[in-house]
């Protein structure tokens, strides 16, 4: 039997939701300490770790800690002391949290996390959007929506090896609900393979006793500036990192996902960018259904958020008359958009291009988003409507 | 309380907390941390939280800490560093660790601690995690300005409670923080003050030897010059004359079981050996404005808390 044979041989696959695909990724990168709160659609993640550990098939610590805030603390602390470390949490937990994100990054800590998405309050919502995850735009994190429970898999393991190369926290979000609690066949890998694939190396700075560092330190205006710049010149070099990564799984493990996906983008003239499980896969159905009607339409995902891909997403959008995006959360009181949307116009205002877009919200607090809410933007497109913001799905 | 050190000549020598920090001149906290960091030795990883140490020892690029130091944020002191006693334990249990038995050690001031930091702190303590939490307590906000907290206490003059005509300042009494941290049932915890050095550095290694158990809690009063608006050269008097005069008495809750200690042990035995409250308020200018009525308001609180931990210790 070949090594390639043999590999081919140990792998699984399991019917698994998003969130339990996390868990078993957690389990195979050998994480040493996991630091969680339950909120709604996270919890199940962390409950089946609760299980790999209490079974004694991941030796790991698992903090049951008192609030979100004291997760993201948790594993700032393990972090810092050295350990691989995980944590995951949703909505609300993520805003409890958001003090201690740019903290994280701040400190340059390879911590990575779940995020299955979902609505903010108020009013308190359960279901999915990702209103949480763009509120931690600005947090200094790499980014990741992925759109299936098997990249969702992969993408967590990759992101170990990401974050511990970037030296940056690294956050895995999907759908929530949609994808967390939706049950999809999973390849597993190997775990021995994904512990060769994400070896233990001494990172420099770390609490240890016989080199004392301080980390945290307080700056003043002489110094603050030039740290935070660090921070900005990492996230905007892990770009190559994530794309070097995703390639060197490819190779090992037979699964690879780029930065942007496409669907029939090779001729299109319409374009709809989406993020996350639900939108893209019915942007390319709905492409699909707008071919047959004579439109020529084309369908990119956007699968790294931060930082933002633009040089990738240019190159698709190179030769199109007309793009839409759709975003499942409302940048409140923007100049115009959602949040997606005013990235991909900057990126294009910023190198000189000039390509009509329309700004679609939907899918807010989990509103049902139809193929035919699809094919209705790539006729709008068609039609020649520009330049505007639309509501799709609210019912008014 | 496990006696290390019988006297001043059999403290630790090596300074872990180096000189020429920002604190100020006289600053209380400053002579804990020297302390702190001198009794826990180099084997120890410190968590800061947010407060005037924190601000006025690690300036970047400069630093007077000799020995592994974390700051994270004002309030969750107690959970990074339980992530910490996590990471070393699960990473000696792998061999990721080579760094041998380390001490986890939060300093938090009393904002951190009694306020925003008492959730956090309140998990670690429930979860059993292997950490020394240290309050020190100047018994107000102080590295951005002097506002009051749950450990100020009652009258005291803070820029948020000023001396007016309706109301002169705090309201409030001071929040018990060793009931609530007692509550919690932790192996052992004490008060002490930078006055009375060698019961401070026995607790310490008590506390520090009883992390093996669990959580251990230090409260130790480390008074303010610019704070409390008393000359720099009577930092360590403050906090002497806060033991003698019961307003700050030393205590250690070891595994259920409260022990007064001396001098307290003995004013409670004899209340004639008590210093008069007035001697410890009026140097200090947050009390300038206090009538003989309100002295003798405060003094009748003090008498209350030795009877009641009087009372506790003889359970």
């Amino acid at each position: 039997m070949t090594a390639a044979a043999a590999l081919q041989k140990a792998k699984t696959t399991l019917a698994l939701t998003s969130n339990y695909a996390v868990a078993y990724a957690v389990k195979a990168a050998d994480v040493d300490v996991v630091a969680v709160y339950p909120i709604t659609p996270q919890t199940t993640i962390v409950e089946k770790i609760a299980e790999f550990v209490d079974d004694g098939e991941l030796n790991a610590d698992l903090i049951h800690v008192e609030s979100e805030h004291s997760a993201m603390s948790a594993v700032v602390g393990a972090a810092a002391a050295g350990a691989r470390v995980f944590t995951a949490t949703s909505s609300q937990g993520l805003e409890l949290m958001h003090e201690v994100l740019h903290i994280a990054s701040g400190l340059r800590l390879p911590i990575v996390m779940a995020v299955p998405a979902r609505a903010l309050s108020a009013p308190i919502s359960i279901h999915g959007d990702y209103s949480d995850v763009m509120n931690t735009r600005d947090t200094g994190w790499i980014t990741y929506i992925a759109s299936s429970a098997q990249e969702v898999y992969d993408t967590v393991i990759q992101a170990y090896k990401v974050a511990e190369t970037a030296l940056l926290p690294v956050m895995v979000s999907y759908d929530g609900f949609l994808m967390s609690h939706t049950t999809e066949p999973v390849e597993l890998n190997d775990e021995e393979e994904v512990r060769r694939f994400l070896p233990r190396k001494d990172r420099p700075n770390v609490l240890r006793p016989e080199k004392p560092i301080t980390m945290g330190a307080f700056a003043m205006p002489d110094w603050y500036y030039e740290i935070k710049y660090q921070v900005q010149e990492a996230l905007m070099g892990s770009l190559k990192v994530v794309e070097e990564v995703d390639a060197e799984y490819g190779k090992i493990f037979g699964r690879s996902y780029g930065i942007v996906q496409t669907y029939r983008m090779e001729d299109a003239d319409y374009a709809i960018i989406a993020y996350g499980g639900a939108a893209f896969g019915n942007a390319r159905e709905a492409a699909d259904i707008a071919r047959e009607k004579g439109i020529k339409a084309g369908a990119i995902r956007l699968r790294v958020w931060r930082p933002f891909p633009t040089s990738h997403l240019l190159k698709q959008l190179a030769g199109v008359k007309a793009f839409a995006v759709v975003d499942r959360a409302i940048a409140f009181g923007s100049s115009g958009g959602g949040p997606v949307f005013l990235d991909v116009a900057a990126a294009l205002w910023m190198n000189g291009i000039d390509i009509p877009g329309l700004s679609v919200i939907h899918g807010i607090g989990q509103r049902s988003m139809y193929v035919e809410d699809f094919v209705k933007i790539y006729e709008m497109l068609k039609s020649g409507e520009r330049n505007k913001v639309i509501y799709m799905g609210l019912r008014l | 309380m496990k006696v290390v050190y019988k006297s001043i000549w059999d403290l630790p020598a090596e300074e872990l907390f180096a000189s020429g920090h920002r604190a100020c001149a006289g600053c209380g906290p400053a002579i804990a941390m020297r302390w702190i960091t001198k009794t826990a030795g180099p084997n120890t990883i410190v968590v800061n939280a947010t407060g005037c140490m924190e601000v006025t020892t690690t300036q970047y690029p400069e630093t007077a800490w000799m020995v592994p130091y974390l700051h994270v944020a004002f309030e969750n002191a107690a959970a990074a560093a339980a992530g910490i006693d996590s990471a070393i334990r699960v990473m000696s249990k792998k061999g990721l660790w080579s760094s041998g038995k380390t001490n986890v050690v939060v300093i938090a001031g009393d904002g951190g601690t009694y306020d925003i930091g008492l959730q956090s702190l309140s998990g670690m303590l429930e979860r059993g995690h292997h950490v020394l939490y240290i309050l020190y307590d100047n018994e107000a906000y102080m590295n951005t300005g002097i506002q009051r907290s749950g450990g100020t206490p009652r009258f005291a003059w803070t820029t948020t409670t000023p001396v007016g005509k309706a109301i002169r300042g705090k309201i409030q009494a001071k929040k018990d923080i060793m009931g609530i941290v007692m509550a919690h049932r932790v192996p052992y915890a004490a008060t002490a003050t930078i006055s009375n050095i060698v019961d401070m550095a026995n607790k310490i290694k008590t506390a520090l030897e009883y992390t093996a158990e669990g959580p251990t809690f230090l409260h130790i009063l480390a008074p303010c010059p610019p704070g409390w608006r008393f000359p720099e050269e009577r930092t360590v008097e403050a906090a002497r004359l806060a033991v003698e005069t019961g307003y700050f008495p030393l205590y250690e809750y070891d595994h259920g079981k409260i022990r007064l200690n001396p001098p307290t042990s003995n004013m409670v035995a004899d209340p004639k050996r008590r210093k008069p409250l007035r001697e410890f308020l009026k140097f200090q200018g947050r009390f300038a404005h206090l009538t003989d009525a309100e002295i003798e308001e405060l003094e009748k609180e003090v008498v209350a808390n030795l009877e009641y931990l009087a009372k506790l210790a003889s359970l």
